[in-house]
């Protein structure tokens, strides 16, 4: 504990992390409950994509890297919808096409190298102080947009049907959270890298769902586990002199594991 | 066939809807209109396009041709959704690890309205709309963990929240036993009597047709019965449909 006090670098990860983990928890219990469980693996094959083609122009590769993956989400939305395909091999067939096009991007580009690898795999104890800004408003922009849409996204995750009979603009909220969901990935995974955004997206908001009765308790119970794991996972890494987001990603699973074996008895 | 007490106006005018699905047609120029006070069955086998022509109605589906209005007004721009209940098909729309407790499901209608209401007012009428179906001690209990015919209620709950006008519903007694099956047919009566909610019910089990029951239209593709329950059961109309035979046309209001 005395090192989160000494060193402004495990500050930082501890700040920015809190931030995104948030962010992710309160997003995940959506996607989970909408089966999109595989979209943070699916969005992060797409922004390298995008990461590659910034880099070939030449011009801010994460700014390129989230349009193509806002472009690829909606793409995702419209091919559920329109084309009648299930969500997971919507994610599939454009998540591998965004592998395959980042491969080649990156070869023409000649620039398959540690500028690129640095972009998709952040690293949360090499975090800058902008970027602990940035995911403070990332996860400020989330948990606003949640609070004030709170009901409507719960209704139309529960009972699509029911909320456009009802009136609530099912499709212009599915982008919202499309887009959120885009912003997060790509923004967390310049920030704390891929693995930990696509677990703190799914982990802590399946320990949620597994545990409570009622909808905000899971999204509370998501977040607090969300918290827990960056907090005791940062701390055993630094303790164990492990990898910080590899630890995090296994203290969310313990966590997950253990409220699984408890509810089950 | 009204109910004392409600409204007789016209309130839905179906004309010449066709719908195809993958080129295959579902539903052929269908045409009919609903009045306040009507307890209205819509019935037909699997696959008769009921389910389509109900999304149609409340504009959830939109046609190849034809168009619907309510009130007068074209569906897609009825911006009043507050006066329209809506409980869909169970088996396509619920599930049941969802986390919400019966209080959530009915205060998801009420929160994701445009109109506010003070808080105690919404909490009395989720209270009020679930002791209209009898499920008022259940509040608290996870929606998951009730009976099918227990979540229907809870789900008429939610669709009578905002005290609607109308009230669709979509094989509602799928999966559930005969006797909550009766009882549940006496909710929706009693819904329709005391409430004077105009009821709209899509069905392929023609057993619905009980006294309940004021008008009947049969739907095959095309809409080979509309008219009222008394002439449905006396021109022979219904041992027709009982027997197979869907000969019949023409309205009979």
């Amino acid at each position: 504990m005395h090192a989160f006090f000494q060193y402004a670098f495990l500050q930082r990860a501890l700040g920015a992390g809190l931030c995104i983990a948030l962010a992710c928890a309160v997003l995940g219990v959506f996607l989970l409950l909408r089966k999109d469980a595989m979209i943070g693996h699916g969005l992060s094959h797409v922004a390298f994509a995008g990461i590659a083609l910034g880099l070939l122009l030449g011009q801010w590769p994460t700014a390129v890297a989230l349009v193509v993956s806002v472009a690829a989400a909606l793409g995702i939305m419209k091919l559920k919808e329109a084309a009648g395909i299930y969500g997971d091999t919507a994610i599939a067939i454009l998540s591998s096409l965004g592998l395959a096009l980042g491969v080649i991007l990156a070869s023409v580009s000649g620039r398959f190298n540690a500028a690129l690898l640095g972009y998709l795999f952040g690293d949360i104890l090499a975090i800058e102080p902008a970027e602990v800004v940035l995911s403070v408003v990332l996860a400020a922009a989330v948990l606003a947009v949640t609070l004030i849409f709170y009901h409507r996204f719960m209704y139309m995750t529960f009972d699509r049907d029911a909320a456009l009979a009802a009136g609530v603009p099912v499709r212009r909220l599915d982008a919202l959270i499309t887009v959120l969901t885009a912003l997060t990935i790509v923004l967390g995974m310049k920030i704390v890298g891929i693995l930990l955004v696509a677990a703190l997206l799914v982990i802590p908001a399946a320990a949620g769902l597994q545990t409570a009765s009622r909808f905000k308790a899971a999204v509370i119970g998501a977040g607090i586990v969300a918290a827990l794991s960056v907090i005791l996972g940062l701390g055993a890494a630094y303790v164990l002199d492990w990898p910080a987001s590899g630890t995090i990603v296994l203290v969310a699973f313990l966590i997950f594991g253990i409220l699984f074996i408890v509810r089950r008895k | 066939m009204a109910s004392p007490g409600t409204e007789t106006g016209e309130l839905i005018r179906v004309e010449g809807v066709s719908f195809s699905y993958g080129g295959i047609p579902v539903l052929s120029d269908v045409s009919l209109t609903i009045s306040g006070g009507d307890f209205l069955a819509i019935l037909g086998p699997n696959g008769s396009g009921k389910t389509t022509l109900l999304r149609i109605i409340l504009g959830l589906t939109r046609p190849d041709r034809g168009r619907v209005t309510i009130l007068g007004r074209p569906i897609e721009e009825f911006a009043e959704r507050g006066m329209i209940g809506y409980v869909p098909q169970q088996a396509t729309h619920f599930d049941p690890i969802f986390p919400a407790s019966v209080r959530e499901v009915v205060a998801m209608a009420v929160r994701s309205s445009r109109r506010r209401i003070a808080r105690a007012e919404e909490e009395a009428a989720i209270l009020h709309a679930l002791e209209i179906v009898d499920m008022a001690d259940f509040k608290d209990r996870r929606i998951g963990r009730l009976s099918g015919g227990q979540q229907q209620r809870v789900f008429i709950a939610r669709a009578i929240v905002q005290k609607p006008r109308l009230l669709f519903l979509d094989e509602p007694t799928t999966g559930v036993d005969a006797e909550t099956q009766d009882r549940f047919y006496d909710l929706l009566a009693s819904l329709h009597t005391t409430e004077g909610i105009t009821i709209v019910l899509v069905t392929h089990d023609i057993g619905i047709v009980n006294k309940h029951i004021t008008k009947v239209a049969c739907l095959n593709q095309r809409l080979i019965y509309h008219g009222t329950h008394d002439h449905f059961c006396s021109s022979g109309a219904l041992k027709d449909m009982l027997a197979g035979g869907h000969h019949l046309v023409s309205h009979h209001h």
